[in-house]
């Protein structure tokens, strides 16, 4: 069967995105050396109330995407260019007054590390009323008694008593908790997990996705999921967005990139997911290499050095994005469609 | 918390018995001998010999060590060789000068120090912050009895903007009530006199405020810089918080945890620095005290200002040990 193929400048979007990003690129510049492009033309459109992935190798750019679009990059030595549409303004040019008051209201985030990314020094009560007190208006006594019943959603015991515990008595699971708790006070319509599991033992991993899973189903919220185990996105996502070298080199929806992934890259990293299936003792198959062998997307595919299906072609030109029923696909030389 | 205070202040006792082992060696070990020193011209071996019997300090020296040791656990560090007056009385006399000298220059440091620092780095590679680098490993540097001098040549001498020496101008005659000079014309109301001990102090603390001040910076602008690039400021800022609960709540109060422990360890340089800036300010505080002391080998009078130095330092540092805990739950609550 020949498919048609159609360039897009970004996805497939499908009724109205709530956030809609389009060529967002960033690139760190240091005197004196030539920039370093670490996001390049990344496009995506998330809906309300869906779950999107985004999914690659540490390093690829996926926190430097998230962060681009929170605008929690540092000041100086980033440029950052491209859009981020959100109701109807973008992100990247707001005000940042503005951006700070969108920022834990519109759309919140939650990080990697649920230990560094709390307060050491504060109690865990105020890290979840201060938000409360600074976009719902709220008085002291009224966001702490908020505060505990987010506690308690969340799946924190003895909510009350918590509020007055520093993040160090906690364990763990219970601090990514607070931190999705805090992350959701205020009914954000987004939110952007980076790597939220990475951090916690196999079997809180599981409970953290379930929590996340319910909350954002619970509240209505669009989330943007981040990491680096399509284990991750497999129980969760819709959409899945996987990102090489800062650019998305395949987009399609869940069941369909792994019943039938076309990019080597993807391909790879479905090899490498542990399976229930799979002989005990069996050795993963790896994606050979690193990111430091990445040829320049400018002249090349990236992933080239690393890639089994390399031909010639790929070492000279860059491979376009191409969207064909609904999957995005950057790349010279796809594995073959079987039949879906 | 009421044991961790307990604990450590039973650990003081070994740390200064170990110290006053230390002291008592080494003064003996210097060339000559309070009855040498104080003899001076007129010394013969037979005069010699009769004052060292008058002293005690023909004894063994150990047993010459159990004996101080008895003495001063009731109390009693023996009397100078150089005026005869018990030296707790000597030191009790001239604590107050010193004590105001250094609490002057801690203050400085400390309300200088903190925010310049903080300053510093929030503009990181900006005029302040290079000016502040640059400042603060000048400041490292400069003898305090160097800068004492300069301080005291310039503003004193050639620009007449505050007095040259001494704590108190004779003219202003104030009444003594607690010894420090400030405060005392506070209590008695005559707020000249106040006044007056204010413009004394300010060439003397500035000297000595100089070193810690500098370290405070540093340690301060270090510490800001860590502490704006931890998780939990991405975090407060991914929240929306203003920039104010941000810096406030979240940065400053992470960013003082070392440098309180630095301020704890700056007392230490401050004795050691009030003697020296007290000489050239003739002060007549605890630093003229011990120079006297060294010159002329008081054994007694140093041995007590040695060790209530010691005491204080380690004190000091407890009551830093303290404050962090108050501040970081993560000591308190382990
Ligand atoms: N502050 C920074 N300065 C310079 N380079 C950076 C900075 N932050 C990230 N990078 C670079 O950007 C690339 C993408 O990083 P990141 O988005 O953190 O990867 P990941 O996909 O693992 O989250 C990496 O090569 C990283 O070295
Ligand atoms: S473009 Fe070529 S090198 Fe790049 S992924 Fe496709 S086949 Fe591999
Ligand atoms: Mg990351």
């Amino acid at each position: 069967m020949t498919t048609s193929l159609q360039k897009t400048p970004g996805g497939a979007s499908t009724g109205e995105p709530l956030l809609s990003v389009r060529d967002l690129t960033v690139a760190f510049t240091r005197r004196g050396e030539p920039d370093s492009v670490a996001v390049d033309g990344v496009s995506f459109d998330v809906a309300p109330g869906q779950i999107v992935g985004l999914v690659g190798e540490s390093g690829c750019g996926k926190s430097v995407t998230s962060m681009a679009i929170t605008r929690l990059l540092p000041a100086r030595g980033v440029r950052v260019t491209g859009s981020a549409m959100m109701d109807g303004v973008d992100l990247l040019t707001l005000p940042e007054a503005e951006m700070r008051e969108r920022r834990g209201r519109d759309l919140s985030m939650v990080f990697q590390d649920p230990l560094s990314s709390l307060n050491p020094v504060i109690p865990v009560g105020l890290q979840v009323t201060e938000v409360l007190t600074r976009h719902r208006g709220m008085k002291k006594e009224a966001a702490r008694a908020e505060a505990a019943d987010l506690l308690d959603r969340v799946g924190i015991p003895d909510p009350r008593r918590r509020l007055d515990s520093y993040p160090h008595q906690l364990s763990g699971g219970m601090r990514q908790r607070a931190l999705i708790a805090i992350a959701l006070a205020c009914r954000p319509r987004l939110l952007i997990a980076d790597e939220p599991t990475t951090a916690l033992d196999v079997t809180i991993q599981a409970q953290i996705l379930e929590l996340l899973k319910d909350m954002v189903r619970d509240t209505g919220a669009a989330l943007v999921m981040i990491t680096h185990d399509l284990g991750v996105v497999a129980g969760l996502c819709e959409t899945v967005n996987v990102l090489y070298g800062g650019r998305i080199v395949e987009r399609a929806q869940r069941h369909r990139l792994f019943a039938t992934p076309r990019h080597p890259y993807t391909n790879g990293l479905l090899g490498s997911i542990p399976r229930l299936d799979s002989p005990a003792g069996e050795d993963l198959v790896a994606i050979p290499g690193s990111v430091a062998d990445n040829l320049p997307w400018a002249s090349a595919c990236a992933f080239a050095p690393r890639c089994p299906r390399a031909v010639g072609v790929c070492r000279t030109t860059t491979p376009e994005a191409e969207t064909s029923g609904g999957r995005l696909l950057r790349c010279h030389n796809p594995v073959p469609a079987t039949a879906e | 918390m009421l044991r961790f205070i307990v604990r450590r202040l039973l650990q003081v006792i070994p740390t200064l018995l170990l110290l006053s082992v230390l002291v008592f060696a080494w003064l003996r070990s210097l060339p000559g001998g309070p009855a040498t020193a104080f003899l001076g011209d007129r010394a013969t071996p037979e005069s010699v010999a009769n004052l060292e019997r008058v002293l005690g300090l023909d004894q063994p020296i150990p047993v010459q060590y159990v004996q101080f040791l008895g003495r001063v656990v009731t109390g009693d560090f023996g009397t100078s060789t150089i005026t005869g007056e018990p030296v707790l009385a000597e030191i009790g006399r001239a604590l107050p000068a010193t004590i105001e000298l250094s609490i002057a220059a801690l203050v400085l440091a400390v309300a200088l120090g903190i925010p310049l620092g903080y300053l510093a780095a929030r503009k990181r590679g900006g005029p302040l912050d290079v000016s502040t680098v640059i400042g603060t490993l000048v400041g490292v540097a400069v003898p305090v009895f160097f800068l004492g001098y300069i301080l005291k040549a310039v503003f004193a001498v050639e620009l007449g903007l505050f007095p040259p020496s001494g704590r108190q101008s004779v003219a202003v005659d104030a009444t003594n009530v607690t010894g420090f000079a400030v405060l005392d014309g506070l209590l008695t109301r005559e707020f000249d006199a106040s006044l007056d001990a204010l413009s004394h102090l300010v060439l003397p603390a500035v000297a000595l405020a100089t070193i810690p001040l500098a370290v405070i910076t540093r340690i301060t602008r270090a510490s800001v810089l860590e502490v704006l690039n931890a998780d939990f400021v991405r975090t407060a800022n991914s929240k929306g918080l203003t920039p104010g609960t941000v810096r406030g709540r979240h940065v400053l109060r992470n960013a003082l945890l070392p440098v309180s422990t630095t301020i704890g360890l700056q007392v230490g340089l401050l004795l050691a620095g009030a003697v020296l800036t007290e000489r050239v300010f003739v002060w007549g505080g605890i630093g003229t005290l011990l120079a006297d002391a060294i010159t002329l080998r008081d054994y007694p009078r140093l041995q007590a200002i040695l060790l209530l130095g010691a005491l204080v330092y380690v004190l000091v540092n407890l009551l830093v040990d303290l404050s962090y805990a108050i501040i970081d739950p993560r000591v308190r609550l382990s």
